[in-house]
């Protein structure tokens, strides 16, 4: 793979960097559920950490995101902030979503993410739709559509990828292969690989290690130049693994537990981490004050958020519509 | 107003009124957009029409025929309009609104709500239905309690080509998303075309008739049934008072109010079926808001509770005919 994209130095430290924020993001929300401080439906990412970090930053913040319940690391590597997503977990005013959204309905236009969605295969169909807008526009920009190996077999994914593909639309369909689909292993659920079904919509299609930041890198950049060149939409099946059960706080049983200590115990991120400093991209120290700064970032993100106020009742009547109803 | 509204009042079909309609939205603002099965020009503009004319007009680009996907449809319009697009999804009938739900119930009428205002869907969901053409049970009904039973979603329901042009051109202004309900067999129905640029604002009934003994509350095809209802009634001495509600949510409180308090009986007319329907709402309220003031029970006609038939007989049994509104008028009057 002599023509195979690789990201520079910069880029590899800016992988880490989204990587890092997404690991430590997902332990501080964990912590705090656990603890009670915090009370929310939580769908963890965490061991999917490398699939967007990879992916974002070979785009822009004016690029489009539609992304799914199971979504924080997506947002955080488009670069929604903070203080703004820990709010809205919180369900507090100054909440992105000013506490009406939740953590399966975070927004943030200005940085691109335009939806997320508690439907499985919901992301795709409205994808097309703002990268229709972009062709209309010829304003250059891409969209992605985020979503797990479970939406490969919702009727919208068929619609969608197929509409997609014969409008050439500037959009990418991320399937993040975590192998459950809720409780239900993706073999049982499916013959062939998702990336396999591309063909059938006359799409590239490209099944990629997901937990390899240059795997992912690489198939991310096609996939990008492809949609800015006006060729049409790609599907890239990352593969990957869910640490998790489906709901933080489930019990996993039906998860094979050597299949998950061995995913653990192979962590793209300090995996990722030990292979930077030992290609002398970056130094020990460089990674350790990139972590430090992360984790302040985060505290006053979550102490912002829990002293926040919660939303007047009377958001009950707006926005709804426009105008505030009355009824 | 420009000077080129001022055009002498024409005659044309609800057809022409909502191609019209579309056509001069579509000249005046780049964002608005069309797509739908079989809405482009190569495709005949749709399957009785409605939008021939305006992909030849206004490129494939913004006027787009798309395979039978209705999830794809309606997610693709409702992401377009995220951006600052108003599109116009055609959902060729009523029935097919149900494979697309999700899209239009947790997505379209949802996502200003949940992004706290961030976002909004400036959809119009353009869709038709009705009995009439002996199309069974899958192509027929009246939905349109499911989607004003949802919060964030507007309902409109033309019933003549005036209205048909002035709501049509409301529901692409509104900034949320609106449901244009067609009714198969009036898109032939001849009146008095809107001017240019006409308005119909949503939510504000139509008081077609004055009257004193009762109101008749009705919408879409059910005014061509109960308009002869009220002349019939008239030779009997009873004076209805005819309101077309236009919208059904949200729907024209103040208006219908102000009659039923004024007239002190109330019948609703609509050609979906009867239980949970739009009908069961405005007599809930008209019970609330003027108990004691009623001189009669609020009655409501609708639709048979059995899918909509095939046999020309049971078909023209389902929906409230003009005898069945005389004489459910006059029952009320004792």
């Amino acid at each position: 793979m002599s023509n195979r994209a690789t990201p520079d130095k910069t880029t590899q430290i800016e992988i880490y960097r989204r990587m890092a924020l997404i690991k430590a993001n997902d332990e501080r929300l964990r912590k705090l559920v656990k603890s009670g401080r915090l009370i929310m439906p939580y769908y963890s990412p965490r061991g999917q950490e490398v699939i967007p970090s990879a992916l974002f930053v070979n785009l822009n913040d004016d690029d489009y995101l539609c992304t799914i319940y199971r979504g924080i690391h997506d947002m955080l590597a488009k670069g929604f902030p903070l203080k703004d997503l820990w709010a809205e977990l919180a369900g507090r005013t100054t909440g992105t979503c000013k506490g009406k959204g939740g953590p399966m309905h975070l927004t943030y236009p200005d940085k691109g993410v335009m939806v997320t969605t508690g439907v499985v295969g919901a992301s795709m169909p409205i994808a097309n739709g703002l990268a229709w807008g972009s062709q209309i526009r010829g304003d250059g920009r891409v969209t992605v559509a985020c979503f797990g190996d479970g939406a490969a077999n919702i009727g919208a994914f068929h619609e969608a990828l197929n509409l997609a593909a014969v409008w050439k639309l500037p959009v990418i369909f991320v399937c993040q292969n975590n192998e459950w689909g809720e409780h239900t292993a993706y073999h049982k659920t499916s013959n062939v690989p998702v990336a396999d079904r591309a063909a059938g919509y006359g799409m590239a299609g490209v099944r990629v290690d997901g937990n390899d930041p240059f795997a992912m890198y690489a198939a991310a950049y096609a996939a990008v130049q492809r949609a800015r060149a006006g060729e049409g939409p790609t599907l890239i099946e990352a593969m990957t693994y869910r640490f998790h059960g489906h709901v933080f706080g489930d019990q996993d049983a039906y998860m094979d537990k050597q299949r998950k200590a061995d995913a653990i115990a192979n962590d793209p991120v300090p995996r990722f981490r030990a292979k930077l400093v030992a290609d002398a991209i970056a130094s020990e120290k460089k990674l350790a004050d990139i972590e430090a700064k992360i984790e302040a970032e985060i505290d006053v993100a979550a102490e912002f958020a829990l002293n926040s106020p919660f939303p007047d009742v009377g958001e009950l009547k707006r926005d709804v519509f426009a105008e505030a109803t009355d009824r | 107003m420009s000077t080129e509204t001022v055009t002498k009042a024409s005659k044309g079909t609800v057809l022409q009124a909502l191609n019209a309609a579309i056509t001069d939205a579509m000249e005046g603002d780049d964002r608005v957009i069309v797509l739908g099965e079989d809405v482009g020009d190569p495709e005949e503009g749709g399957i009785v029409g409605v939008t021939k004319g305006l992909s030849t007009r206004f490129g494939d680009l913004r006027v787009r025929s798309t395979p039978i996907s209705e999830q794809a449809i309606l997610g693709a319009a409702i992401g377009a309009s995220l951006i600052g697009f108003k599109p116009i999804a055609e959902i060729m009938l009523m029935n097919f609104t149900t494979v697309a739900m999700d899209m239009i119930v947790n997505h379209a009428a949802k996502l200003r709500f949940m992004s706290g205002g961030q976002t909004h869907v400036p959809i119009v969901i353009r869709t038709m239905t009705g009995t009439g053409f002996s199309s069974g049970g899958q192509h027929s009904d009246y939905l349109e309690a499911w989607f004003a039973h949802t919060a964030g979603i507007k309902v409109v329901c033309p019933s003549s080509p005036k209205d048909a042009y002035g709501l049509m051109r409301s529901a692409i202004d509104d900034p949320d998303p609106v449901m244009v309900i067609e009714n198969m067999p009036s898109y032939w129905l001849s009146g008095e075309m809107a001017e240019k640029g006409y308005r119909v604002p949503i939510g504000k009934a139509n008081i077609l008739r004055a009257g004193t003994h009762l109101t008749i509350i009705a919408y879409a095809r059910m005014i061509q049934e109960a308009t002869p209802a009220v002349a019939e009634l008239e030779k009997a001495g009873i004076s209805a008072e005819l309101i077309d509600l236009r919208t059904v949510a949200p729907w024209d409180r103040e208006t219908v109010l102000a009659s039923v308090a004024k007239t002190g009986r109330a019948l609703i007319v609509h050609e979906a079926v009867t239980p949970f329907g739009a009908g069961a709402e405005i007599s809930s309220i008209l019970n609330e808001e003027l108990f004691g003031k009623l001189k009669a029970p609020v009655k409501r006609l609708g639709g048979a509770f059995c899918p909509v038939p095939y046999s020309k007989p049971l078909e023209d049994a389902f929906a409230p005919r003009t005898a069945d509104i005389v004489a459910a008028a006059k029952s009320l009057l004792g």
